[in-house]
């Protein structure tokens, strides 16, 4: 897009500040699939991306194309809403997968049966 | 009511269709109105096939408040995460399977649960038992898990009974 020079400057520090951060949020996820020890805490890194990440950049995104053509756009909603409900499908999927794997091959990583579960007190 | 019923079986999910294909095209032209009118219908009788069990949501104060409460805990745990990840190695090594017993047997309130879970990274939604009812999960930061049972069980459970049960 060549209309963003046209931005004026409090939407474009906005903009950068909101794009920034969501790509630094998904980078420190992409970091932590490299840092966190096993497969399980692995999991929870890359939602880092999807969740807070996303969100700024979308928000960016949604201002920057309202200010450019002075009216509401709105569509990147349907982007935030089809990531968060499609989201936990495949995260269960790999966890459960992971799980039987583990549990079928005795690696240890998982516990053989599920822990007892903790009461509220 | 009933007509209407015969020719739209879901009237929500008819909008939200409606909206979504309003809201890709970019446009309120009568055209798109048209088209996207009998995509919703189309989807709404593909709906029918699948025949769902209904749902009915109670308390729109409740949802609304849930919202919020997840809206807060997006960035709490984006936050806690983020620094155990670039925290030390001991930070890094806390992690864990843990259960807990659910009241909540609605599979809209569950599937609702288990969004909200994925949406608050550090939380890893296993497997759902329903013949116990026990949810295994898999927690990044397992100091205590009362703790943790505790904010799934009154900050979340509790408004989910209220909305789907």
């Amino acid at each position: 897009m060549s209309g963003a020079p046209e931005l004026p400057l409090w939407a474009a520090l906005l903009v950068s500040f909101l794009v920034l951060a969501g790509a630094v949020i998904t980078l420190i996820g992409a970091v932590g699939l490299l840092r966190l020890p096993d497969f399980y805490s692995r999991t929870h890194a890359p939602s880092l991306g999807a969740t807070l990440g996303v969100g700024c950049i979308l928000v960016g995104s949604m201002i920057t194309f309202s200010v450019l053509q002075s009216r509401f756009l709105v569509h990147e909603l349907l982007i935030a809403t089809f990531v968060t409900i499609t989201t936990p499908v495949t995260l269960m999927l790999l966890a459960r997968a992971a799980l039987y794997r583990d549990r079928v091959e005795r690696t240890g990583s998982a516990p053989e049966t599920d822990p007892e579960p903790t009461e509220l007190r | 009511m009933s007509a209407l019923r015969r020719v739209v079986p879901y009237p929500l999910l008819f909008l939200a269709l409606l909206a979504m294909w309003l809201l890709l095209q970019q446009s309120v032209a009568p055209g798109t109105l048209i088209f996207g009118a009998l995509v919703a219908l189309g989807g709404c009788w593909a709906m029918v096939a699948l025949s769902p069990q209904p749902a009915r949501i109670r308390r729109i104060g409740a949802a609304v408040r849930l919202a919020g409460r997840v809206f807060v805990d997006v960035f709490r745990s984006n936050l806690a995460v983020g620094t155990i990840v670039l925290g030390g190695e001991h930070r890094r090594t806390h992690s864990g399977f843990m259960t807990l017993r659910l009241e909540l047997t609605n599979r809209y309130g569950l599937a609702v649960l288990a969004i909200v879970m994925t949406c608050t990274p550090g939380t890893l939604w296993v497997h759902y038992d329903p013949m116990r009812r026990t949810l295994l999960l898999h927690v990044l930061d397992l100091v205590d898990e009362s703790e943790w049972v505790r904010l799934i069980k009154l900050r979340y459970e509790t408004l989910l009974l209220e909305i789907f049960e």
